[in-house]
Formats: structure tokens, sequence, C-alpha cells
């Protein structure tokens, strides 16, 4: 394995593989299917609930990896494992939240399938994500000018 | 709902979460595919730049390599661009906003009982259920 490590480093190697398995259990998951998404938020309709099987799955062996992680304080790779971040709930917070809940149900596709499902998602899912990529590019402008105002509090 | 959609729901959320497991285990980072993205966007991850980039590579080329073994690989998507374009913006705006996504927030946010994940996943839930009753049942453009 060390002409691995000529070309990437321990990080960029777990990185990819995170990346791979992320990516390959989203599409297992169904949740590249923008129908699926959307019968989930369809409480009106059909309601499918895939999606709770598939945040449960997920949340299930996070619960007891953030366990491990806080008890050791550091990575495998010897990194610090994230702070706790303050419980603030600003307008850019809130606001961001809500946006992108309308997002999500207006197409069914949230950033992690729009990654998974864009070598297969034709036009409109090359689309979507050069609109993503675009309202990422203006967010911290729009952040600004949400932060000029008085916060809520 | 097909009934064994559930059990690969259930093996893929289990898939997500181990990535999302091994991710913090190894490299001591929250698997947040809109902030790793976004943090490519506006710069601000420019100290880990390759680390996300090999992430982004994993999450885009991989999962194409399964789809011959998978028969149910549609993503369904609508063939109205206008509403492409605004969901795109929206998902991309609020999520950098909101400081992160359904992965971020709702995967590694809800498994922390962190209070940003938790309220961050209820208001996008919200956010898309209003959307969808609205666009879909009222509107009927969905």
């Amino acid at each position: 394995m060390r002409w691995l490590r000529t070309v990437a480093t321990p990080h960029e190697i777990a990185g990819f593989l995170a990346g791979a398995v992320f990516g390959s259990g989203l599409l297992v998951s169904g949740m590249i299917d923008t129908t699926k998404v959307q019968g989930w938020l369809d409480f009106f309709g059909e309601w499918d609930p895939t999606l709770a099987f598939v945040m449960g799955g997920a949340v299930l062996p996070m619960f007891f990896v953030w366990r491990i992680a806080e008890r050791r304080g550091r990575s495998v790779l010897g990194d610090p494992i994230p702070a706790r971040s303050a419980p603030v709930f600003d307008r850019p917070f809130i606001a961001g939240s809500l946006m992108f809940g309308a997002g999500w149900g207006l197409a069914g596709l949230c950033p992690g399938p729009a990654l998974a499902s864009f070598a297969i998602g034709g036009w409109g899912g090359a689309l979507f994500f050069l609109a993503m990529i675009s309202g990422m590019v203006v967010a911290p402008a729009l952040r600004r000018l949400f932060e000029s105002r008085r916060p809520i509090s | 709902m097909i009934p064994q959609d559930w059990i690969w729901g259930l093996i893929g959320g289990l898939m997500i979460g181990g990535a999302a497991g091994f991710y913090l285990l190894m490299n001591g980072r929250i698997l947040g595919a809109s902030g790793i993205l976004g943090g490519l966007v506006d710069a601000s991850g420019r100290d880990s730049m390759v680390e996300r980039l090999a992430f982004l590579f994993g999450a885009m080329a991989v999962p194409p390599l399964l789809v011959p073994l998978y028969d149910r690989v549609e993503t369904h998507i609508t063939g109205n661009p206008l509403v492409i374009i605004a969901a795109g913006l929206l998902v991309g705006v609020g999520t950098r906003l909101a400081n992160g996504c359904t992965s971020g927030h709702g995967v590694c946010g809800m498994s922390r009982l962190a209070p940003r994940g938790i309220l961050s996943t209820l208001l996008y839930l919200l956010g898309g259920a209003v959307t969808v009753w609205l666009f879909r049942h009222v509107l009927g453009v969905i």
C-alpha cells in the first residue's frame, strides 16, 4: 500500500472512501429518486415512509460513533473532534433551513443525492447542480445582508 | 411504496451512517454534503481542498458503478427547467445559510442530539412539506 501514500494522503484516501460509501448508500436507499423524496414530504397525498428508514438507519450508527469520538477526543489520524456549536438560532439559520426545505420539496433533491446521481441524472440533474452551486456562490453575500439587520433575540 | 423499499432504505441508511461515522473517526470531520461542497465553492475550506475533492470524487464517481447491479436507478427529476433552477438556488443558498443539509444537520447533528441539527431538520421538513402541498396539491406544478 506504500504506493498509495505517494499519490494521496491518508486523509484524502479516507475522504474518498467516505464519499464512495456515502454516495452508494444514497443510491441503494432510493434517495436519488426524486419521486420517493417528494413522496416522503407529501403528507397530504400518497405518503412514502421510506426516508424514515433511511434516516433511522443513518442516525443509529452515528449515535454510537459520536460517543466513541467524543470520548477519544481525537480522530484516528490525529485531528480534533469538532466541538459542539453554540445553540444559535439566528435569522440566516432559520431562513436558510426553510429555504433549503422548499428547494428540497420542489425538485426532490438535496446536496448528497445531487452528487451521487450526477452521472445518471441527465440534463435535469446537471441543471440542478449548476443552480445549487450558483446558490452557494451568492450565499455569503446574502448572509452579510441578513447579519446587517438586528438579530431576533 | 414497494414493500421491500424500506429494507433498501434501511441498508442504504446504514451505509450513509457508516460512511459518516468512518469520516468522523478517521478525519475528525462532520460528513455534510453541502458543507464539503460549499467550502470549495466559497473557498472557506481551502485548507482541506484536496480532502474535499477526494470526498466529492468518491460520492460522484462510485455510485454509477453500482448501477448495473441495481434495478431502480432513475432520478425521475421534473422536466420543468424553471422548477429545477429555483429548487437548486434555494438548496444552494439555504444549506449555506443554515450551515448544513440532510447529512450534516439531519444525520450528524440529530445523532449528536445537537439542538441546531434537530431544529434545522424540523424546519427543512416543514419547508419541504408545505412546498410539496402548495406546488402539488394547490398549484399542480410538481
